[in-house]
């Protein structure tokens, strides 16, 4: 009895319901984490020697005097009005602080991604065919490898070797100096910004100096996204369809890469997203080694500093890619399920 | 081991064109300045954001670098005190114009001093610890004519304290017609100062991106000696390791960050120099006296005794630091160089007998978590625990640690503290005046966190303040230091030296004993 506006709409309100409930609790819990550790926000604000009146002033201004719940609906009301407030460690406002240094992180974590795709599927699909053998347990070790190895230690050997002594690629930081500001930034994305102001030799030297990080930040996905191909494409190969194709006379290479790989592209897919939005978070670690100016040392520095403003705009940044991309990769199932088709 | 290859092989591919060392006329520096949060000087308080204003803008007065105790005129020509004691009287230079082109004028400085006043800023104490106030500023700082600025001051101070606090950076003179034109409900063109620049200086601010990096250009108008390089770029670099590599590669011209390992590294490369400057930064143990045992006054002596001043610089601070025991920081009027303690274990346990704890005691120290205070900690404890003083460490982050310490409830506090000023006063108030020490107090210093109620020492610090003669005003400090070294529950260790290394191409960079004195004018490549 269901009429069609209701079918229709009521998906669509119940999504936007379950998103408006994980940022209402996203919030929330930041904001009381941000109220409970013991660090006294005015102080970051106005310094370790303000004298009292400037500190009673300031802790006004911040509404720091007012019960906590109404600190929150105030807080609530503003981002509503899509004002996060401002930044007290940068002084700007939280939103041009989170544009200006998000597509920083975007560059570094796509650049990674695409490394850790590009080799940690073929990698996956080549170990679970090879189950047991030598390429197995070679991949095997490599990808433990990327679990476990420290990645600032290996940031640090990464600069070293073939920054360091090689001279392979530029050193830490996005472009060099005598590059700096010469193309105008449009979405802050060196890349793309020099590709399409057509300054390619801008655009090598920012390849030159992402390809390192993005590398090592790769080599962890690559990991991930390695064991979890292995383990979908050997359940997909025991299966009975698989033998069937074997027994059509169909090549061994189709039937892994065409048939069981097609097979498997749905879960992948959700642990490809998944690694991404790991990736968008901003990675302190790598970040800090490459003086990577992204959102993982912003919002770092911020909780460091009880900079609440800061966290909580960074953690609705972070909270909408987790959400948007959960969204996109549901969009993605129906293209790629061979049974939607 | 596939993959590894793999990888090498894409790098090889994308390294593209070779790498450009850093630009002729432009001088890369690589230094943490994610500390700034403001570039305008009379809210600029930070260190890194000290040495960017002070290459930016300039005072009415400034010292000699190579000896403090020398006053001379920046924008100011000559000044005198009158004679009673309130009104100073400054004659501007002629000639001098900001960045915009305008002439530097008497109305820029008083409404630049006005400004900082009714601001009142982090640092605005500076300024009104002199009586201005936001009601009075327009009429107490004020231009008779285009080259004549007068001040005055709401009580009688030593000349000396109020020169020296106009050195400071929160003096630096603004373009008054610049800045009101950015001018924004009432906010004294605050906002737009924050990253834009309005001074007299050899250089002006072409952007400054939070956390990121800070660009100065030479500015071709100025009234002295022009600076060097036309380009000076400040880049954030957190991470001293990856700053040396830098440096190694050629590819910045200073790092200014290294740590004692790294300078240790760099020294016997060929290529690299080094150069380095004491800094006003004090590094001190502080008991607090709400603890009754630390209370005891052997005790405060013993641990005096106990702590191994010598060794812990040579292994742990070689560069950074150096041995210093009393509150004036060398390069300051009134500086006391005596070392009277060093670690003495028999002297320590016949004042722990005394004071009626001869097997120690148990205690904890809060730590900040960063290099070097947690590692002088650990040489503390393991100094202490020779007779039997058990110190439990509690690691911090800073702000964590500064909030305990000004709600005082520590029990011994490690850290350093830099003056706000080049005046012996900065130091004395914190260190050796207290004048309430209720929780109720306005004036939170060093004593009044450590619960050290002094009041005739108090009464002491307060009079040099006012002496009107140098001599005799650095002959009180040296005393106050004497006794305070003696009786202090402040054990104070080390004075800051602050080291820069550089490639051998490059040379000229200034270190004066404050952070605003780093100058870039004269660096050569």
């Amino acid at each position: 009895m269901t009429s069609l506006p209701v079918r229709v709409l009521w998906p669509v309100a119940r999504v936007a319901g379950t998103v408006t409930l994980t940022f209402l609790g996203l919030l929330l819990v930041t904001f009381l984490i941000g109220r409970v550790v013991p660090i006294d926000p005015v102080l970051a604000a106005v310094g370790d020697r303000a004298p009292v009146e400037v500190y009673q002033r300031v802790k006004q201004e911040l509404g720091l005097h007012l019960p906590l719940w109404q600190q929150f609906w105030i807080y609530l009301r503003k981002v509503l009005a899509g004002d996060f407030g401002r930044s007290v460690l940068t002084s700007n406002p939280v939103l041009a602080d989170i544009r200006r240094v998000f597509p920083a992180t975007l560059e570094l974590a796509t650049v990674a991604t695409l490394i850790g795709v590009a080799l940690g599927i073929p990698m996956g699909v080549v170990a679970a065919v090879a189950r047991g053998r030598l390429a197995d347990q070679a991949i095997r070790v490599v990808s433990l490898l990327g679990y476990s190895v420290p990645v600032f230690w290996l940031g640090l050997m990464g600069l070293l070797l073939f920054y360091g002594r090689l001279g392979w690629v530029a050193g830490p930081g996005r472009i060099d100096v005598a590059f700096d500001d010469l193309v105008t930034p449009v979405t802050g994305v060196i890349m793309l910004d020099s590709a399409l102001a057509g300054e390619w030799e801008v655009f090598w030297n920012a390849l030159s100096h992402v390809i390192l990080p993005a590398s090592i930040l790769g080599y962890l996905s690559l990991a991930y996204v390695a064991r979890m191909t292995r383990s979908f494409m050997l359940a997909e190969l025991g299966q009975e369809y698989v033998t069937t194709a074997r027994i059509k006379g169909l090549s061994e290479r189709r039937v892994v890469w065409r048939h069981a790989l097609g097979n498997v592209m749905v879960p992948l897919i959700t642990v490809v997203a998944l690694t991404y939005a790991n990736l968008l978070e901003g990675s302190v670690l790598t970040e800090t080694v490459f003086a990577w100016p992204g959102l993982g040392q912003y919002i770092t520095s911020s909780l460091l500093s009880a900079d609440m403003n800061a966290v909580l705009g960074g953690t609705i940044v972070v909270g909408t890619i987790f959400i948007g991309l959960n969204l996109l990769s549901d969009l993605l199932y129906r293209l790629v399920d061979p049974r939607a088709q | 081991m596939k993959v590894v290859t793999w990888i090498l092989a894409a790098t090889v591919l994308v390294a593209g064109p070779a790498l450009a060392a850093t630009p002729k006329d432009t001088v890369v520096m690589a230094k943490a300045i994610d500390d700034i949060i403001s570039l305008d000087p009379a809210e600029s308080f930070e260190f890194s954001g000290s040495e960017a204003v002070g290459n930016i803008y300039e005072r009415l007065i400034t010292y000699d670098l190579k000896d403090v105790s020398k006053l001379r005129g920046e924008l100011a020509e000559s000044w005198s005190a009158g004679a009673d004691g309130k009104t100073y009287t400054f004659k501007m230079r002629k000639g001098v114009k900001f960045h915009s082109g305008n002439p530097m004028t008497a109305q820029d400085a008083a409404y630049s001093l006005q400004r900082a006043v009714i601001m009142n800023k982090t640092p605005g104490f500076i300024l009104t610890q002199f009586g201005f106030t936001k009601e009075n500023a327009k009429e107490k700082i004020r231009a008779t004519d285009d080259q004549t600025l007068v001040i005055e001051t709401g009580e009688q101070v030593a000349p000396t304290f109020f020169y020296y606090c106009l050195t400071a950076v929160i003096g630096g003179i603004v373009d008054m017609k610049t800045v009101q034109a950015h001018e924004k409900d009432g906010d004294f063109g605050n906002e737009w100062l924050k990253t834009n620049s309005a001074g007299t200086g050899p250089f002006k601010l072409v952007s400054w991106k939070a956390s990121e990096s800070y660009t100065l250009e030479r500015w071709d108008g100025y009234w002295g000696t022009k600076a060097l390089p036309r380009r000076v770029v400040v880049r954030h670099v957190p991470e001293a390791a990856t700053q040396r590599l830098l440096l190694e590669k050629g590819d910045i011209d200073y790092a200014r960050n290294l740590s004692k390992d790294q300078i240790d590294a760099v020294r016997g490369n060929a290529n690299i120099r080094l150069q380095q400057a004491h800094k006003g930064s004090i590094f001190y143990v502080s008991l607090n006296q709400k603890n009754p045992t630390l209370a005891k006054p052997e005790v405060r002596e013993a641990l005096k005794w106990l702590t191994d001043y010598a060794s812990i610089e040579e292994s742990l601070l070689r560069g950074l630091y150096v041995v210093h025991q009393a509150f004036l920081p060398k390069g300051f009027l009134g500086a006391l160089d005596d070392k009277p303690y060093r670690f003495d274990l028999a002297k320590a346990k016949a004042l722990l007998a005394k004071a009626g704890v001869p097997d120690g005691f148990s205690v904890t120290m809060d730590v900040r978590n960063t290099f070097p205070t947690n590692d002088i900690a650990q040489a503390i404890q393991a100094n202490w625990a020779k007779a039997g003083v058990k110190v439990e460490l509690i690691p911090g982050d800073g702000k964590q640690v500064i909030t305990k310490y000004r709600a005082r409830n520590h029990d011994i506090y490690i850290g350093s503290w830099g003056p706000d000023y080049q005046d012996p006063h900065t130091n004395a108030e914190t260190f050796a005046m207290n004048t309430d020490n209720t929780d109720a107090t306005k004036s939170k210093t060093l004593a009044w966190r450590n619960s050290w109620d002094i009041p005739d020492m108090t009464k002491q610090t307060q009079a040099a303040v006012k002496e009107r003669d140098a001599k005799k005003r650095e002959a009180t400090y040296q005393a106050i230091q004497r006794e305070h070294q003696r009786i202090s529950p402040f054990i104070i260790m080390f004075q800051q030296i602050e080291v820069a290394a550089h490639t051998k191409d490059v040379d000229g960079f200034v270190m004066g004993p404050s952070f605003e004195n780093d100058l870039y004018a004269g660096i050569k490549k």
